[in-house]
């Protein structure tokens, strides 16, 4: 099935059910995106899973976001001041954080964590992504699809794991990929790169210790947004092509 | 009468047939397993994350320590992310040279499967067999790149370099003589094409040996028949992807199913299993093998015949040779620009999956228009694989526990990233 057709099965199966709590994205890159709520997602995720012209019968892919830098750059290049443009050298996002400091989030208009989901269906060969954003920033809670889907079991623990993200229903919502004992979600934007502690072994006590980090956060390239047309327009892109297959 | 407990095993981390750093807690009853918990993140180094902290074209050698027995095929999941977020076109001669080299990559990868899992059942010399071709292969990886393992040799737009017209050579040494020298130059004396067309004539051969030693051996279909049944709906519902998936009869491969660079012009099959079991896993994975040495002769037929460019010139994403740079102004900024400062993507969001070896190899881009990725997942086969092992290995003994690892094709690399 290609896009636009899938466009319109995801548009006609939820124009009577959901209406306006299910928004169906344009299908920019040849991918469709759909962007629910929490409180809905489950009954929506059922749908596309049972629904015999969707028919999602894989979970590819569970991923947490946290959109709190999103947009945030270490070097303002658009217009310069009275002492000239800015070096890209002040501590701000999250590559340069020390122990104890806080980023400054950026105001991109969106909650600060989402759950995005990657759905393929192998009998009908088409995918879809669906987002999902957490109402609340302390306690970001989503629905677990562990009942619809069995593959979101470890999906689902990495996004906690990492992000903090809470799966309501998921019977073993343990830390996965981190250490026995961390303490904190290392891919939210404001755990530092270095992270907080260091192990080391301790001589005296003999045995191994933990210890703020010591080392010095660096940044080698600032972060930098550009806008400046090079990716413009297909038509740009296919008359390059063009070019280079002369 | 003796009392009867209930045993809990750790297997691993530091165990030979864990391949690498698997911690799997073990409920035994007797020797039968009733729970198995697989704790993995020993491995885990934040691939995610300090791809958030760099720019986009200095990731691509993390790329290849995910999977690190199939270098060049993640890297090909992270460059064509990048490529549909930019939307730019690669020549066609880089897109043929990228599906020789994954198909390479594929060899590579089943022939270190093949070996291991045989090693892990109890079949020294598969091991032995398989590292001998995976010598050749390796040869040609540092042909191409000057590396045997972290090729980083991709790129956004093509690959870093043409195929070279000369193959390194092995060198007379204290513990090589002249004569023994020679004859493993023997087929190195022409270019990378000319040495693996050489390979891809004896492959076969190579193939029928390995069968030759398990297809029919009573040890190992005792150890692989039956072993690890996983029916299709299951393998669909736990997100199997690759040989796990056809394994178990469906017949699902992205190079067919949605194909992207020149797959759609390559003739191949794609094999499938029956019974879903460890056996046919095997059965599946050696007729891959045969199926890309298919595939590379295909594309070193190509190869010969057409000559191009290997990267776009499109001096935004890819830097303009370095004679260029010296006498050439514009060439100067660019490749200036380029090293220390990136390219930055469209805002937007794209993901882009490849048919790795082991599965579905994707990754997912979130960019917000800086010369950074906002956020980059990358989905790996081996994860969804192993977080079955727990419905694949109970009511198992503890023997087939190793098998079920090895069927897996386990690699920590990219399962903890």
């Amino acid at each position: 099935m290609n896009v636009q057709e899938l466009s319109q099965a995801l548009a006609s199966t939820f124009s009577s059910q959901l209406q306006s709590n299910v928004v169906v994205q344009n299908d920019v890159y040849g991918e469709v995106t759909i962007e629910v709520m929490p409180k809905d997602a489950l009954a929506v995720f059922t749908t596309l899973r049972d629904d015999a012209a969707l028919d999602f019968d894989q979970l590819t892919d569970i991923c947490g976001v946290d959109y709190s830098e999103y947009g945030a750059v270490e070097w303002e290049t658009e217009s310069s001041t009275n002492t000239g443009f800015s070096r890209g050298v002040e501590p701000a996002t999250s590559a340069r954080l020390r122990f104890g400091e806080d980023i400054e989030p950026t105001n991109s208009g969106r909650p600060r964590f989402a759950v995005v989901y990657h759905l393929l269906s192998v009998t009908l060969n088409h995918r879809l992504r669906v987002r999902v954003y957490c109402d609340s920033e302390a306690v970001p809670v989503v629905p677990s699809v562990i009942e619809l889907w069995p593959a979101a079991n470890w999906y689902e623990r990495e996004a906690f794991d990492l992000y903090g993200i809470i799966f309501e229903g998921h019977p073993d919502l343990r830390r996965i990929l981190t250490d026995y004992g961390f303490v904190g979600h290392p891919f939210r934007k404001d755990f530092p790169l270095i992270g907080h502690v260091e192990m080391k072994y301790d001589e005296q006590q003999k045995r191994v210790v933990y210890q703020p980090v010591t080392i010095e956060p660096r940044v080698l390239v600032p972060r930098v947004i550009r806008d400046d047309g090079r990716f413009n327009g297909p038509e740009e892109a296919s008359a390059e092509a063009e070019k280079t297959d002369a | 009468m003796p009392e009867i407990r209930n045993y809990t095993l750790n297997f691993g981390p530091q165990h030979p047939a864990a391949h690498g750093v698997l911690r799997l807690v073990l409920e035994m009853d007797g020797e039968v397993i009733e729970r198995a918990d697989p704790h993995i993140g020993l491995l885990h180094r934040a691939t995610e994350k300090l791809a958030e902290s760099k720019p986009y074209n200095q990731s691509i050698g993390y790329m290849d320590r995910l999977d690190y027995v199939s270098m060049m095929c993640n890297e090909h999941g992270y460059v064509l992310a990048m490529e549909k977020l930019m939307n730019i076109n690669v020549p066609e001669r880089a897109q043929y040279i990228r599906v020789m080299f994954d198909e390479i990559t594929r060899i590579l990868n089943h022939l270190l499967w093949i070996g291991t899992h045989a090693l892990d059942v109890g079949a020294m010399t598969m091991f032995l067999y398989a590292f001998r071709e995976r010598e050749d292969l390796m040869d040609a990886y540092e042909a191409v790149s000057g590396a045997r393992l972290h090729a980083t040799y991709y790129r956004p737009g093509g690959v870093a370099r043409d195929l070279p017209d000369s193959m390194p050579q092995y060198e007379k040494s204290k513990w090589s003589s002249q004569r023994k020298v020679d004859k493993l130059n023997q087929n190195r004396q022409g270019s990378l094409l000319d040495f693996l067309e050489d390979f891809t004539k004896r492959f076969p051969a190579y193939v029928d040996e390995y069968e030759t030693l398990l297809t029919d051996n009573r040890i190992w279909k005792q150890r692989t028949v039956d072993i690890g049944i996983v029916s299709p709906e299951r393998a669909k519902a736990l997100g199997f992807t690759g040989p796990m998936l056809r394994g178990s009869g469906v017949a699902w491969d992205l190079r067919k199913k949605q194909p992207y660079e020149v797959y759609d012009k390559l003739d191949f099959d794609i094999p499938v299993g029956t019974n879903g079991d460890c056996y046919d896993r095997y059965l599946v994975r050696v007729q891959e093998m045969r199926e890309s040495n298919r595939i590379i002769k295909q594309c070193i037929d190509w190869l010969r015949k057409n000559d191009g460019i290997i990267l776009t010139d499109n001096h935004k994403i890819a830097p303009p040779k370095r004679e260029e740079m010296k006498s050439d102004m514009e060439s100067l900024i660019h490749h200036f620009k380029l090293f220390t400062e990136g390219f930055c993507l469209p805002e937007g969001e794209a993901y882009a999956a490849v048919e790795h070896p082991k599965g579905e190899f994707g990754c997912y881009l979130i960019s917000d228009g800086a010369n950074k990725p906002y956020r980059l997942k990358v989905r790996v086969p081996g994860f969804a694989h192993l977080s079955a092992m727990d419905e694949m290995a109970r009511g198992h003994m503890l023997a087939d526990v190793v098998a079920i690892i090895g069927t897996q094709d386990i690699v920590f690399g990219e399962i903890d990233r």
